[in-house]
């Protein structure tokens, strides 16, 4: 009978809470203590909670964490604290010197000479060497390796052809001038070179793990890091666990003793361990809950600008959209992003009319004209350039709208689908399609007409967008294809002075939308819940958040319990 | 997900096998007499009622979101009975379009189950000898198969399609319609009514029209009854696992599932569509029995 | 009973087979594959990884490769989960979800009946009517809806038991237990509710209270031992149920058993990882199935299966 008790108990659970709008549950989130910085810019042991371990929510399962094959934010996430490259991130996201204490640059800005921290260690205590990453980065470019990000490193000379398999991987452009002195020659200027060297691509790995444990190198017991922490712990769908790295360079600075990475397959799961006390930090939060976070939570609930952009692309190589201009720009203007951003996805994030991100600091976009039109005037011009496009109320255009499965998508492309109705009366068929289906098709533009498109830039620049866009590159799922954009990429490549250089890329983006190739819809914005204990980290616009920059205060009161080793007990 | 009919008709199986056509109207009026059924047979034909007409009651349709009221609950004021989901869109009208939906896939794909199940389970048992043999060793085979990991294939092969759901659940549901049905074949052949049409000339196309048929009817109807929940259920799992119906139409599953995402914000968009489903598979669980009881003669009064 | 034993084994041989073939071709034929990704991979890399995976080779060289791996007990690398295996993945998952599943079995067989057995003892009563539709409730919920409300009545409002997540503890496992449980305690009410009011009917039952046994000692000495045999065939169809609530229960409450990689597996086109799952669960199905029959067999003396005909 307990049973059915139960099962009472949450009936009336369930009904009661279609009574009143706010639950109870209001989570318990303690007040950190004011905290106190010694002169060495260290929080001082007073504040500091006895026990600083933390746990972080993480997103899928990584797939591995071998840096040179790893893709996807959770493993990045789990690699910068695991490894260490030759910048780092500092806690605001700009770029400083990791294993290399200091570099130059020569002139032309094509010869790069790192001089590597003495003090750089694996995790095992022998010194990391020039050598090392000599024979990483050969390993993270040679074909046989199937890096998928190979692309962080073809700046360097040879690069492209040895990803080709023209060249052995000898042949890259990298030598190490004595045991600390590192050299790499770059095919073209690279502005953005340095940032790319945060990415775990040109990560170092330690050359015996690898010759003796093959493909297994990375599991515990057999992974050895340079970073400020080492895997202790990896059960597969459950939690991967690391631990300070006793050898780190600085290992003096990092204060938080253990971090637990938790996958999760399912927002509301996470959401809830992070209600329970189980997490200090969350991936992302559930999207449908921002008015109740901002009510309940706000004090944990941290969103910030990301540098990405969330847009919608047209297939320019079939009808409807192949050639006709006006229609694309029609279905571009007739789309209310203030709504879709403030009704749909709720968080915060920025609508655009543009492809790069704001906030770069060495580019800003160029206006387009419809981005000053009012919603209204917008919608205007969008039904004349339907009429001009052939289409009418008697005629309405028929289009298949592709998106892949997920919350946020599912309701954009709904929305879109009801704009577009309602504004210019097009017939949208709303198709949704597992991912890797998704994928396919829009690789091989057979089915696509509308479809939905997105990028989180990988280095700080706005190429990253442009290149997207080349008619050769293997993401330009739209099929635009236009000489002199691409002469316009290859002449931003070889640029040297940065001005000229930021008005090409400028220019190029204008090319983009000029010629409606996407539908851009917002910017990204990264949302997290974090616990109000947790600090050291600061938000920044590429969601690189370093374990090691982070500690955990003492909660205010002196009453209040302190938020009681989350986790402890799981997985014995 | 088989296991009620499946229950349902081993007992159905012991009850008499060859009855004469009042039979049916017996079992009708031992139906009647179970209020339980009575009751869950009005309530499944005031449902059925209210997916058709439903929609055309309220002025919202389901696809066109209400911008200035997303996520809103229950208000006569605005007009959205049911309130409205998280882009606006009046849950009154979605959930009797999800509820034509569920309900449709339910029947469908039961049919379809039933189609291939009793002619498999019908020809095996008929034919006997070693063909039923083979027939039936290939059902054991099947047997075996996870069932969910073929149906989220055909989903992940074949793309969302409703019609797919329909014939990808149907196609893997219709194992113990054929086991049941061969069963009821084999027991009827041999018996005397049977030998006397054979003996008067009828062929054989006509003795199992109107002898084998008729008598599979009983469990037969059992077996519709009980699977059609089953089958809403199947559904509002794949729904859960984002592979089912196709925005802007939706089911009850998906809309449950929708629904339980925001539980605690918007209660209403879980309650409703979950009340619907719920109220339906119970109505069709309690009519199954009511009907299995009806057509059982060994009562159990 | 040895000899129809052993053909019974012997028989799942061409069934398991049939199952891998099956699933292997399946797979195979959905769109996309296993290193697709948002960040397109150069052509090169991507041949070099099909030929590390032999996945350039004709589909049959492949499926032969894969069945002769297979009798070895190898299962292959994972696709998707790069580091590991198919068996390091499997050894990992499986002894959570037999914990979970087992318990939830064992719960839902111990409620069940007592449920159903005390409806039909009070047949056509009040206490009947509700208990019954009670259970009729655990399957009219899906499990998807249950596990949240749990979740949160239990975990967040309460705090009794943590949210999610995975021991070997009753505080962890409970949740998830009840979950699996509950439509299989419906199903298993309701069967035995039935059976038992057809042998309570039975001339065999009256026969022995005819001779004054004690109600108590009657109901549990003669009725309830075949009131059971529909509940113990049962028991095959709620194995696979344990399967498909399993994906619900392992996503909802982050429990690394193996019934997601079912899913996931499949999504993410892991070859390897699907079909051994598969493989897993056939092997399980099979032996279970086969154990049923035998416990069936045990409890129902009119069945024997020594004369190679299986009843």
């Amino acid at each position: 009978m307990r049973f059915w008790l139960v099962a009472v108990v949450l009936l009336l659970a369930a009904c009661g809470q279609g009574e009143d709008r706010a639950p109870e549950a209001a989570p318990v989130l303690a007040e950190p203590v004011e905290v106190a910085f010694n002169e060495a810019g260290r929080p001082v042991d007073e504040v500091l909670a006895d026990s600083q371990v933390v746990h972080r929510g993480n997103g899928e399962e990584p797939q591995t964490l071998d840096p040179h094959l790893a893709e996807g934010v959770p493993s990045a996430n789990i690699l910068r604290d695991l490894f260490e490259g030759l910048t780092t991130n500092a806690p605001d996201g700009h770029i400083v010197p990791g294993a290399a204490r200091h570099w130059d640059i020569s002139r032309d800005g094509l010869t790069y000479t790192f001089y590597l921290d003495p003090e750089a260690r694996w995790s095992n205590g022998e010194p990391v060497t020039a050598e090392d990453f000599v024979w990483s980065w050969r390993r993270a470019v040679a074909p046989a390796t199937g890096t998928s990000y190979g692309r962080m490193l073809s700046p360097i000379v040879n690069a492209e052809a040895i990803f080709a398999g023209d060249l052995p991987p000898e042949d890259l452009g990298v030598t190490a001038l004595n045991d600390t002195t590192f050299q790499v020659e770059l095919q073209d200027p690279t502005p953005y070179f340095l940032g790319l060297l945060t990415h775990h691509t040109s990560y170092p790995v330690y050359r015996p793990a690898v010759e003796e444990h093959g493909d297994s190198h990375v599991r515990p017991g057999n992974l050895v890091s340079n970073g400020a922490y080492m895997l202790a712990d990896w059960r597969v769908r459950s939690r991967i666990e690391l631990v300070r790295n006793p050898h780190f360079r600085d290992a003096g600075s990092v204060i938080v003793e253990r971090v637990v990475f938790y996958p999760f397959e399912d927002e509301n799961t996470e959401f809830n361990r992070f209600r329970a006390g189980d997490l200090h930090w969350t991936y992302q939060v559930p999207s449908s809950q921002f008015q109740w976070l901002e009510d309940n939570m706000g004090d944990a609930l941290v969103v910030t600008p990301w540098f990405g952009t969330y847009f919608f692309s047209f297939n320019l190589t079939r009808p409807p959209f192949e050639g006709n201009l006006a229609l694309r720009q029609a279905l571009n203007l007739a789309i209310d992003r203030d709504i879709l951003t403030e009704r749909v996805s709720r968080f915060g994030e920025i609508p655009t009319f543009h492809l790069v991100p704001p906030g770069l600091p060495e580019y800003e976009s160029l206006d387009v004209a419809w981005a000053d039109m009012t919603q209204e005037e917008r919608e205007a011009e969008a039904r004349r350039l339907y009429q001009q496009a052939g289409y009418s109320a008697e005629r309405p255009l028929e289009v298949e709208l592709r998106y892949n499965t997920s919350e946020n998508h599912r309701k954009i492309a709904v929305a879109m689908a009801a704009m577009w109705k309602q504004v210019l009366g097009v017939r949208t068929r709303l198709i949704n399609e597992e991912f890797r289906v998704f994928l396919q098709n829009r690789a091989q533009r057979r089915v696509t007409e509308v479809f939905r498109s997105g990028w989180i830039g990988d280095y700080q620049d706005a190429f990253t967008f442009l290149e997207l866009f080349h008619s050769e590159h293997g993401r330009n799922d739209a099929g635009y294809d236009n000489e002199r954009f691409d002469r316009l990429l290859e002449r931003i490549a070889s640029e040297r002075i940065p001005a000229s250089r930021r008005n090409l890329m400028a220019e190029a983006e204008r090319m983009i939308l000029a010629d409606q190739v996407i539908l851009p819809v917002y910017h990204y914005v990264t949302k997290r819940l974090v616990d109000p204990l947790l600090q050291g980290w600061e938000e920044n616009v590429m969601d690189h958040h370093l374990t090691r920059h982070m500690y955990l205060v003492r909660p205010r009161e002196v009453g209040v319990e302190e938020a009681a080793e989350p986790g402890e007990g799981e997985e014995s | 997900m088989n296991e009620t009919t499946r229950d349902a008709f081993d007992q159905a199986l012991d009850s008499r096998e060859v009855r004469g056509r009042s039979l049916y109207v017996d079992a009708w009026h031992r139906l009647l007499r179970n209020k339980a059924a009575v009751a869950a047979l009005v309530i499944l034909t005031i449902m059925i009622a209210l997916v058709v007409f439903g929609p055309m009651l309220v002025d919202w349709d389901h696809e066109i979101p209400d911008w200035d009221n997303y996520s809103t609950p229950p208000s006569l004021e605005t007009g959205h009975l049911f309130g409205t989901d998280a882009l606006g869109r009046d849950l009154f009208a979605r959930t009797m379009i999800g509820g034509r939906i569920s309900l449709l896939v339910g029947l469908v794909a039961t049919l379809v189950s039933l189609l291939i199940g009793v002619t498999w389970g019908a020809f095996a048992g008929y034919v006997g000898g070693r063909v039923d043999n083979v027939m039936m060793r290939i059902v054991d085979a099947v047997y075996a198969m996870p069932f969910m990991f073929f149906v989220i294939l055909l989903m992940v092969v074949f793309g969302r399609n409703i019609f797919l759901i329909f014939v990808a659940i149907g196609a893997i549901n219709w194992l113990d319609m054929a086991r049941i049905v061969r069963g009821q074949t084999l027991s009827l052949k041999n018996k005397d009514f049977v030998e006397a049409a054979r003996a008067c000339g009828a062929t054989e196309w006509q003795i199992i029209r109107r002898h084998i048929v008729p008598n599979l009817l009983g469990v037969v109807i059992v077996y519709v009854t009980l699977t059609i929940p089953q089958v809403i259920l199947v559904e509002s799992f794949l729904s859960f696992l984002g592979l089912g119906v196709q925005e802007p139409l939706t089911s009850w599953g998906a809309l449950v599932n929708e629904g339980a995402q925001e539980m605690e914000v918007a209660p209403w968009s879980l309650l409703f569509p979950a009340s619907f489903l719920a109220v339906t598979l119970f109505a069709f669980n309690f009519l199954g029995d009511g009907l299995r009881d009806a057509l059982d003669p060994k009562d159990r009064q | 009973m040895l000899k129809y034993s052993l053909r019974r084994l012997a028989s799942a041989v061409p069934t398991l087979f049939l199952l891998i073939t099956f699933a292997f071709f399946m797979i195979r034929v959905a769109p996309g594959g296993p290193f697709d990704s948002e960040r397109a991979l150069p052509p090169e890399i991507e041949a070099n990884l099909a030929a590390k995976y032999h996945l350039d080779e004709p589909l049959v060289f492949q499926y032969a490769r894969y069945l002769w791996q297979i009798v070895q007990g190898d299962l292959g690398p994972s696709f998707h989960y790069r580091d590991w295996t198919v068996n390091d993945l499997i050894i990992q998952g499986a002894p959570v979800s037999f914990a979970l599943g087992a318990a939830a079995l064992l719960l839902a067989l111990l409620v069940g009946v007592v449920v159903g057995a005390w409806a039909a003892l009070r047949q056509n009563r009040p206490t009947d009517y509700t208990v019954m539709s009670l259970a009729m409730l655990g399957i009219s919920i899906p499990n998807f809806v249950l596990a949240p409300l749990l979740i949160l009545v239990f975990a967040i409002v309460l705090g009794w038991v943590p949210a999610g997540g995975w021991a070997f503890s009753f505080d962890r496992m409970v949740l998830p237990v009840i979950t699996l449980a509950l439509p299989m305690i419906a199903y298993i009410a309701r069967i035995t509710r039935g059976s038992m009011i057809e042998v309570l009917h039975s001339s065999f039952i009256r026969t022995v209270r005819a001779k004054g046994m004690p109600e108590k000692e009657v109901i549990l000495r003669h009725a309830l031992k075949p009131a059971l045999l529909p509940v113990i065939s049962y028991l095959g169809p709620a194995a696979a149920a344990i399967v498909t609530g399993s994906v619900v229960v392992e996503r909802i409450f982050t429990i690394p058993g193996i019934g997601s990689y079912f899913v996931q597996g499949a999504l993410n086109r892991d070859y390897t990882l699907v079909m051994g799952v598969v493989i897993l669960y056939g092997v399980l199905i099979i032996l279970f199935n086969f154990m049923v029959d035998l416990i069936y067999a045990w409890l129902d003396p009119r069945i024997r299966y020594d004369d190679g005909e299986t009843a």
